[in-house]
C-alpha cells in the first residue's frame, strides 16, 4: 500500500473513531428531553462525563489529521461548508460547557435545555456537512469556487436528520449499558425506534445517492469494486436483524457494538462510492495528499503515539466501568 | 467590510477569548500538582481539601478552553483556507502532533483526575494530574512552535508559492521558538499564581476559612516569586529576538521612527506615535537606554520604521501601547513581589491589610498581560501572516463576506454568554468556598492522615 493509501485509511479510521465515540455523547444529549426527572438527566450525564472530552478530542485531532495529510480536502471543504461547520462548532461549545455550568446552578432548566440543544445543532451541522459532501462541491484551480448556500438541498437535510435517528441509536444502546431500571427500560424502546429509523434513511440514501449521482453508480459496480462491495449492505442487513433480535432478548452489551457494525456498513459503503476522489466531483486524493516527507512525519506520530492513546483510553473507561449512579454527574 | 478584516477579527476575538482559559489551567495544573504532592507526603487532610476545591475552578475552566480552542483549529481552513493551504506541509503537522501527543493526554486523564478519586488509588490520581499537567504544558510547545513558524520560518523551501519542508527540526526549533514557548509558559505560571493569591488574599480579608486560604495563597506567591522576576529576563532576551528577526516590528513596539546613525537611541516610556505624519507627540524617553537594551552598547544602531515602506508597517500605536501595558504588568509583578518578599522577612504578610488588597487588585492584571503580549506579537507581525513571505490579505478563503459577519456575530452573541455565565458560576462556587466536611473515599485514606481538627484556626 502507497503512501496516500495508507493515509486515506488512517483518516477514514480517525473520522469512524469519532462518529462512534462522540456519536452516542451527542446521542445521549438527544435523549435527553426524554427522561423524566432531574435524577435520570443526571444519570445519563453520569455515563459520559468521565469520557466525553475524550471522545470530542477525536474530531480535533481529525481535523489535524487531515490538515496536515490532505491539506486540499481541509481547506476546499472546510470554505465551502462553512456554514455547516460553524453550526456544528457552536452546537459543541454549549454540549461541552453544560456539563459543568449544569452542575453549579439551581436552575437546571436553562443547562438541559443548552445541552439538548448543543448535541442537536451539532448533529445536524455534522449532518449537513456529510451531505453536502457526498454531494460534490465546486472547486477552481485548487479552491473553493462555489457560492455560501451551496450546501444547502433536500438531499443534504435528509442526511442531517438520518444522523439525528443514528446517533440516537448509538446514544440509547450506550444507555443500555450504563443504565439500569427506568432510563434502561426507556433506552430499549429508544434504540428499537431509532434503529428502525436508521434502516430506513440507509435505504433511502442508498437509492437516492445514485440516482443522484449516476457516477457513484459506476464506480459501485465497477471492477474490481463490485466483487465485494455487497458485502457492506450485507454487514448492514445482518446487523440491523441482531439488534432488533438482541434488543427484544434484553441484551445490554452487544445492541452497542452491533449499532457500530452498522455505522461501519453504511460508512464503508459510501467510501466506495466516493474512492477514488477526495472531493467530488474532480479532486483525487492524489491531488489532495501533501508532501511526502510531511505524511511520513506524522506517521510516525501514529504508529508510536496513537497506540498508546489507545491503551490509556481503554483504561480509562475500565476505570469506569459498570452502571452510574446519579452522584456521579458531577466531582 | 471585506473578508480579510472581517476574518482577522473573528481571529483576533476567538484567539483572544481562549488564551484567557489556557493561560490558567496550563499554571492551575502545576499548582495542583504540588498540592497533591504535598498531601501524598505530608498527609495533612488540608491539601486534600485545597485540592478539591481549586481543581473546582480548573474543571470549570478547562471546559470553557476546550470548546473555544476547537473553533480555532477549524477556522484555519475555513478563513484563511490559501493560507493554510500555502503552509500546510509544515504547519498542519504541528497541529496533529498536538492533538495526539497533549491533547489526548489532558482529557484522557482529566476524567480520572475529577471523576477518579473513588475509584483509584491515590498512586494513579496523583500520575493523572502530573500527566494532565503535562499535557497542559506541552500542548503550548506546539501551538507556539506553529505560531513562532509563521513569525520566523524557517526549514521550508517555497515552490510555487507552497512551503515544501525541508527540515521539520529546523521548522520546530525555529529562531524565535524557544524564548516564544518559555515567555508563554511563564506568562501562564505566573498569571495562575496572581490568580490563586488574589482570589486568597480576598478571602483572608473577609477573614473566612482563614487556615485554608493561608496555606494556598502561601504556595502561589512561592511559584509567583520564582516566575515573576524570570520573566522580565526571558522578555528581554524576547526583544533581541524580535530585533533581529522582525525589525519592523521591534520598531513599532518601541515607536522609534529614524534609525539612529551615530547617536544612541532613546527609550520611549511614553508618546503617541502618529502613523500619517511618521512621528511621535507627547515624547517622555530615556537617552541612550533602547540602544542599550537591543545593542548592549550606548550608541548601538537599531532601525527605525522609515526603513520600512507604509505597507510594510504593522500598526505603530496598537502594537506600542500594548507591549507597554504587558511590560509595565512585569514590572508592577516584580513590584509586588519585592513588597512581599520584605514582609515575609518581618513575618507580616498574611495581616498587611493594605498587602491583601494589592494582592487582589493585580489578580487579573496577568490575564490581561498575557492578551497584550499576543496582541504586540500579531498585530508587530503585520502586513506578513508569514513574516516576509506571505501576506495576510493573501492567505483568507475566497468565500462570501456575509459569512464571517454571520458568524463573527454568532461568535459575539455565544462567548457573551458563555463568558457571562463563567464569571456567574466561578463567582459562585468562591462564594461558596471550600468543602471540608465530605468523607475522604475510602481508597484515598491513607495510614497516618492527619485530620483538620488537629490544627489550629479552621
Ligand atoms: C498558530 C498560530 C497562531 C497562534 C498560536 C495565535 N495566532 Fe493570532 N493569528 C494567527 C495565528 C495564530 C493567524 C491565523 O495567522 C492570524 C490571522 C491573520 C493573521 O495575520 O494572523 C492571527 C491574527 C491575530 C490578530 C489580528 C492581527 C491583525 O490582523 O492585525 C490578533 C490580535 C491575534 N491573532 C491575537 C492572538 C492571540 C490573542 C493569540 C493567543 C492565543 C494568538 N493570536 C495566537
Ligand atoms: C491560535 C492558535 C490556537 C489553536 C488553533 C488552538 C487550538 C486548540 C484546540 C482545538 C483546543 C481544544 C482541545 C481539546 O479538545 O482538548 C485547545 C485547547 C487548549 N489550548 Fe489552544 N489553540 C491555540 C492557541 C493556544 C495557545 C497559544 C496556547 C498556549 C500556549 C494554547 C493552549 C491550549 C491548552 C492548554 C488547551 C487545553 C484546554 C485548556 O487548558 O483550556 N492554545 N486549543
Ligand atoms: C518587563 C517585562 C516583559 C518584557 C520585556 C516582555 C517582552 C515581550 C516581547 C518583546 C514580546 C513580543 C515578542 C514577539 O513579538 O515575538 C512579548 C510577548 C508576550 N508577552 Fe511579554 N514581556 C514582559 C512581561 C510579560 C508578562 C508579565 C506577561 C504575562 C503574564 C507576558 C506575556 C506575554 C505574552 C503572552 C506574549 C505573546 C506570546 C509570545 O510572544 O510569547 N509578558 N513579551
Amino acid at each position: 500500500m502507497d503512501l496516500v493509501h495508507l493515509w486515506i485509511f488512517l483518516v477514514g479510521l480517525v473520522i469512524i473513531l469519532y462518529v462512534v465515540l462522540d456519536g452516542f455523547s451527542l446521542g445521549i444529549g438527544l435523549l435527553f428531553p426524554f427522561a423524566e426527572n432531574e435524577e435520570e438527566r443526571d444519570v445519563m450525564m453520569a455515563s459520559i462525563a468521565p469520557v466525553w472530552d475524550a471522545n470530542q478530542t477525536w474530531i480535533v485531532f481529525g481535523g489535524g489529521a487531515l490538515f496536515a495529510s490532505f491539506p486540499k480536502i481541509y481547506t476546499i471543504l472546510f470554505s465551502a461548508l462553512y456554514i455547516p461547520l460553524f453550526t456544528f462548532l457552536f452546537g459543541l461549545i454549549f454540549r461541552g460547557v453544560a456539563f459543568e455550568f449544569r452542575a453549579n446552578t439551581q436552575d437546571k432548566a436553562k443547562w438541559n435545555g443548552a445541552f439538548f440543544g448543543g448535541c442537536l445543532v451539532a448533529t445536524i451541522g455534522q449532518g449537513l456537512t456529510l451531505g453536502a459532501y457526498i454531494s460534490g462541491i465546486r472547486t477552481d484551480e485548487g479552491g473553493f469556487a462555489g457560492g455560501a448556500f451551496d450546501w444547502l438541498s433536500p438531499f443534504s437535510v435528509m442526511v442531517a436528520v438520518a444522523l439525528v435517528a443514528g446517533y440516537m441509536l448509538l446514544g440509547a444502546t450506550y444507555l443500555l449499558i450504563k443504565t439500569t431500571g427506568n432510563v434502561r427500560d426507556r433506552a430499549f424502546r429508544q434504540a428499537f425506534y431509532a434503529v428502525l429509523a436508521v434502516a430506513f434513511f440507509m435505504i433511502v440514501v442508498s437509492i437516492w445517492t445514485p440516482y443522484k449521482d449516476p457516477a457513484i453508480w459506476a464506480r459501485w459496480f465497477s471492477e474490481p469494486r463490485v466483487y465485494w462491495v455487497w458485502t457492506f449492505p450485507l454487514l448492514g442487513i445482518i446487523s440491523f436483524i441482531l439488534i432488533l433480535d438482541h434488543l427484544k432478548k434484553r441484551q445490554e452489551l452487544s445492541p452497542f457494538i452491533l449499532s457500530i457494525l452498522l455505522f461501519l456498513s453504511a460508512y464503508l459503503g459510501l467510501q466506495a462510492a466516493i474512492y477514488p476522489y477526495a472531493i467530488l466531483p474532480d479532486v483525487t486524493i492524489y491531488e489532495a495528499a501533501a508532501q511526502r516527507e510531511t505524511l511520513i512525519f506524522i506517521l510516525w506520530g501514529v504508529a508510536f503515539i496513537l497506540p498508546v492513546v489507545l491503551a490509556y483510553t481503554i483504561y480509562s473507561y475500565w476505570v469506569f466501568k459498570g452502571k452510574v449512579t446519579a452522584e456521579e454527574s458531577y466531582h | 467590510m471585506d473578508v480579510v478584516l472581517l476574518s482577522r477579527l473573528q481571529f483576533a476575538l476567538t484567539t483572544a477569548f481562549h488564551i484567557i482559559f489556557p493561560t490558567l489551567t496550563i499554571g492551575l495544573a502545576i499548582y495542583l500538582v504540588v498540592v497533591e504532592l504535598l498531601w501524598l507526603k505530608t498527609r495533612l487532610e488540608i491539601y486534600y481539601r485545597m485540592y478539591r476545591f481549586w481543581v473546582k475552578i480548573f474543571a470549570i475552566h478547562f471546559a470553557v478552553g476546550v470548546v473555544t480552542g476547537i473553533t480555532l483549529e477549524f477556522q484555519f481552513g475555513t478563513n484563511f483556507a490559501r493560507f493554510s493551504q500555502a503552509v500546510a506541509n509544515i504547519m498542519a503537522p504541528l497541529l496533529a502532533y498536538e492533538a495526539m501527543t497533549a491533547f489526548f493526554l489532558e482529557a484522557g486523564f482529566l476524567g480520572i483526575m475529577l471523576f477518579g478519586w473513588k475509584r483509584v488509588p491515590p498512586v494513579i490520581h496523583f500520575l493523572s494530574t502530573c500527566l494532565v499537567a503535562f499535557g497542559a504544558s506541552l500542548s503550548a510547545f506546539w501551538i507556539m512552535a506553529a505560531n513562532a513558524w509563521m513569525q520566523t520560518p524557517a526549514g521550508y523551501e517555497l515552490v510555487d508559492g507552497q512551503f515544501m519542508v525541508t527540515s521539520f527540526k529546523d521548522a520546530i526549533f525555529n529562531p524565535s521558538f524557544s524564548s516564544h514557548l518559555i515567555h508563554m509558559l511563564m506568562a501562564s505560571y505566573v498569571t495562575a499564581a496572581f490568580a490563586v493569591a488574589g482570589i486568597s488574599a480576598y478571602f483572608l480579608l473577609k477573614k473566612q476559612h482563614v487556615f485554608f486560604y493561608r496555606k494556598s495563597m502561601a504556595i502561589a506567591l512561592i511559584m509567583a516569586a520564582l516566575f515573576a522576576p524570570l520573566q522580565i529576563f526571558v522578555g528581554d532576551w524576547k526583544g533581541l529576538v524580535v530585533a533581529e528577526h522582525q525589525p519592523a516590528k521591534l520598531a513599532a513596539m518601541e515607536a522609534h521612527w529614524e534609525t539612529n546613525r551615530d547617536q544612541g537611541a532613546a527609550l520611549i516610556l511614553f508618546a503617541i506615535p502618529d502613523m500619517k505624519n511618521e512621528k511621535n507627540h507627547f515624547e517622555i524617553s530615556i537617552d541612550n537606554m533602547l540602544s542599550w537594551l537591543i545593542t548592549r552598547s550606548s550608541h548601538g544602531e537599531v532601525k527605525g520604521l522609515l526603513e520600512f515602506t507604509k505597507d510594510e508597517r504593522p500598526n505603530v500605536p496598537i502594537t506600542f501601547f500594548s507591549f507597554r501595558i504587558m511590560a509595565g504588568i512585569g514590572f508592577i509583578f516584580v513590584f509586588v513581589m519585592l513588597w512581599a518578599g520584605v514582609l515575609w522577612l518581618r513575618k507580616k504578610i498574611y495581616d498587611t491589610p493594605l498587602f491583601l488588597k494589592a494582592l487582589v487588585a493585580v489578580q487579573p492584571l496577568g490575564f490581561i498581560a498575557t492578551i497584550s503580549g499576543w496582541i504586540t506579537t500579531e498585530v508587530g507581525r503585520q502586513p506578513w501572516v508569514v513574516y516576509g513571505l506571505m501576506r495576510t490579505e493573501d492567505g483568507v478563503s475566497p468565500i462570501a463576506a456575509g459569512n464571517v459577519i454571520w458568524s463573527l456575530s454568532m461568535f459575539m452573541i455565544f462567548f457573551g454568554i458563555i463568558g457571562a455565565s463563567y464569571m456567574y458560576y466561578t463567582l459562585r462556587m468562591l462564594r461558596r468556598g471550600p468543602d471540608l466536611e465530605s468523607p475522604i473515599p475510602p481508597i484515598q485514606r491513607m495510614a497516618g492522615v492527619r485530620p483538620l481538627q488537629s490544627e489550629n484556626g479552621i
